[in-house]
């Protein structure tokens, strides 16, 4: 295994691990406020030091890779459950009103970035994790109806889609059964982008208000909180960020990785 | 050519149409009516009467929005419920601010990707690549806003060369100008990465074909192919990537200019949400995707610009 998957899984799985185990367990409680600890330097007791409620920033960094992961992977599940049936259709109505029409549609989602959907759904229904989701997960559809559009058609030229065809097989019988699992690894690779893509999403949101609400733990709010304490006490703002830029790289090795190895022409150019 | 900047012009109209009438329907969709919304539960009912008549919560659905398209497409986006100003005014100044950001950014985005693409491209599998290519992996990684709080504390705080927020505005365009420098390297760094990546692997492509090969044997060094010939043929997923990036830069924006407390179009919108300013919120979020889809536009113009055989697509 090349050195860049190996760091991407790592990263990727100790954030992961964080996450899974602050539902159970961290150091101490996310939000137990200790003024009189109020930012405290990384220490033997406060690994990662304490923010200006002296609330300990590596349990709530742990608590905040839940929120982070939690949002970031519903959105995907949104992205591919109605992108990838959208892909899927317009390739099996390749060249009909159809295709143009869900094409059509998916330029226009395309049009309003994640954060242009969240400042909607944020005006009309008020801020939450919940809403940051839905609008995440808007953005991601047109990205996987693409992906799984673009995937698929050259798949329906193949022989074996045609035998099917001649065997009585119908458009959506062969897309579930022949066309899914041909794509599948393209899908894999593009939901770990876009899980990563989803984690800045969600800090961003939560940063400005948008994500997340007090006293749910994120890391966009985190550093919210520590803006006005960067020059104070750098580590209240360096480590939420840090705990950020990780994970996304670990996904985005861990990505890259995967597509190599799914990808036999990219090993070949490489 | 004609035949298709006129088919791009269709496409971009429709678009338009359709965004705005999505806009349109999702304001109507808040709880009770957008008028009730705006005011708040302790509203009186001759105050909200009298703003359901200035919304025009009178008229059936679809007459309101064509009359609300209307009035856009003649550069009326109706008065700010809180500020009793009109939005067209508004937004014309916030641009003042968020366009040149997103410009700045964009261009420095191009400057920083530029030379690393053709630099990693040339030494292509070398070292130089893999830390060039590293160090782009770190860069998409990295949040802009978290990355403009880092520049704030070391050329802000610490180093006290540039300011750390605010907009003096255009009357001292050297101030004005310095003002952006951090906003707008914070939004591109992340933006820059993106680039340099596509343009390296988009060279590596096509500095495999034919037509390079022809090129070497009649004499040209690698690096003379590269940038009369691979360079060219490289920017059509180059292009793409461009009028994507706008688009996120425009948002990016949003975020920025509340890290920095400029005062652009996101903070306009996000003080629009604060005091429940619907119709602001509406018009500048129009405005914003309008100007992704007037970007894609240019972009799909710029393709048959690039690649003729497009054009007969």
């Amino acid at each position: 295994m090349r050195i860049g998957p190996a760091l991407g899984a790592a990263l990727a799985g100790l954030a992961l691990s964080a996450a899974v185990l602050s539902a159970f367990w961290t150091p101490y409680d996310a939000g137990l406020m200790a003024i009189a600890d109020k930012l405290q330097p990384p220490s033997g007791a406060h690994w990662f030091g304490t923010d200006h409620f002296g609330r300990d920033i590596l349990s709530m960094a742990m608590a905040g890779a839940r929120t982070s992961m939690a949002v970031a992977l519903v959105a995907v599940a949104i992205g591919m459950g109605l992108g990838v049936p959208l892909g899927l259709l317009a390739a099996a109505r390749r060249g009909t009103w159809t295709d143009e029409i869900v094409m059509r549609g998916n330029d226009l989602i395309f049009a309003f970035p994640s954060l242009v959907i969240a400042i909607l759904i944020t005006a009309v229904w008020g801020p939450s994790a919940l809403n940051a989701m839905v609008a995440i997960g808007i953005f991601n559809v047109p990205v996987f109806a693409r992906v799984t559009r673009g995937a698929a058609l050259p798949v329906w030229v193949l022989d074996y889609i045609r035998a099917a065809r001649v065997a009585g097989k119908g458009a959506g019988l062969i897309s579930v059964q022949h066309i899914l699992p041909n794509i599948a690894g393209l899908l894999i690779v593009q939901a770990t982008i876009q899980f990563s893509l989803g984690i800045l999403a969600e800090a961003g949101l939560s940063y400005v208000g948008l994500g997340a609400q007090p006293p749910t733990p994120s890391w966009g709010r985190m550093l919210a909180e520590a803006q006005t304490m960067v020059a104070l006490a750098p580590h209240v703002a360096v480590i939420p960020g840090l705990c950020i830029v990780l994970t996304v790289l670990g996904l985005n090795l861990l990505g890259d990785g995967l597509r190599d190895a799914l990808d036999p022409r990219l090993r070949v150019r490489r | 050519m004609l035949r298709y900047v006129l088919r791009q012009m269709i496409v971009m109209g429709s678009s338009l149409l359709a965004a705005s009438a999505l806009i349109f329907s999702v304001v109507e969709l808040v709880p009770g009516d957008p008028a009730s919304f705006m005011l708040g539960t302790g509203a009186q009912p001759e105050t909200l009467a009298a703003l359901r008549q200035q919304i025009g919560l009178d008229q059936p659905l679809a007459l309101r929005y064509a009359a609300w398209l209307g009035a856009i497409l003649h550069g009326d986006f109706g008065t700010s419920f809180t500020y009793k100003t009109p939005i067209a005014g508004m937004i014309a100044e916030r641009l003042q601010v968020s366009l040149p950001l997103a410009l700045m950014a964009l261009a420095l985005a191009i400057a920083l990707a530029l030379p690393v693409g053709l630099y990693a491209a040339a030494r292509r599998d070398r070292a130089g690549d893999g830390l060039a290519m590293g160090t782009t992996h770190l860069g998409i990684a990295l949040p802009n806003f978290w990355f403009a709080m880092l520049l704030v504390l070391v050329f802000a705080v610490r180093l006290r060369w540039l300011p750390a927020g605010g907009f003096p505005g255009w009357s001292d365009p050297l101030a004005a100008l310095t003002s952006l420098i951090l906003p707008a390297t914070a939004l591109a760094l992340p933006q820059a990465a993106i680039l340099a990546r596509v343009l390296r692997s988009a060279l590596v492509e096509t500095m495999g074909q034919d037509y390079i090969r022809t090129a070497r044997a009649k004499g040209l060094t690698a690096g003379q192919a590269l940038r009369r010939h691979a360079l060219r043929n490289a920017l059509i997923p180059v292009l793409t990537i461009l009028g994507m990036q706008f688009s996120f830069l425009l948002a990016g924006a949003i975020i920025i200019e509340n890290v920095f407390y400029l005062p652009g179009l996101g903070r306009m919108i996000f003080q629009a949400i604060t005091q429940r300013d619907l119709i602001v919120v509406q018009s500048a979020v129009l405005v914003l995707v309008a100007a992704v889809i007037a970007v894609t536009f240019l972009v799909d113009l710029a393709y048959g610009a690039v690649d003729p055989r497009l054009r007969r697509a």
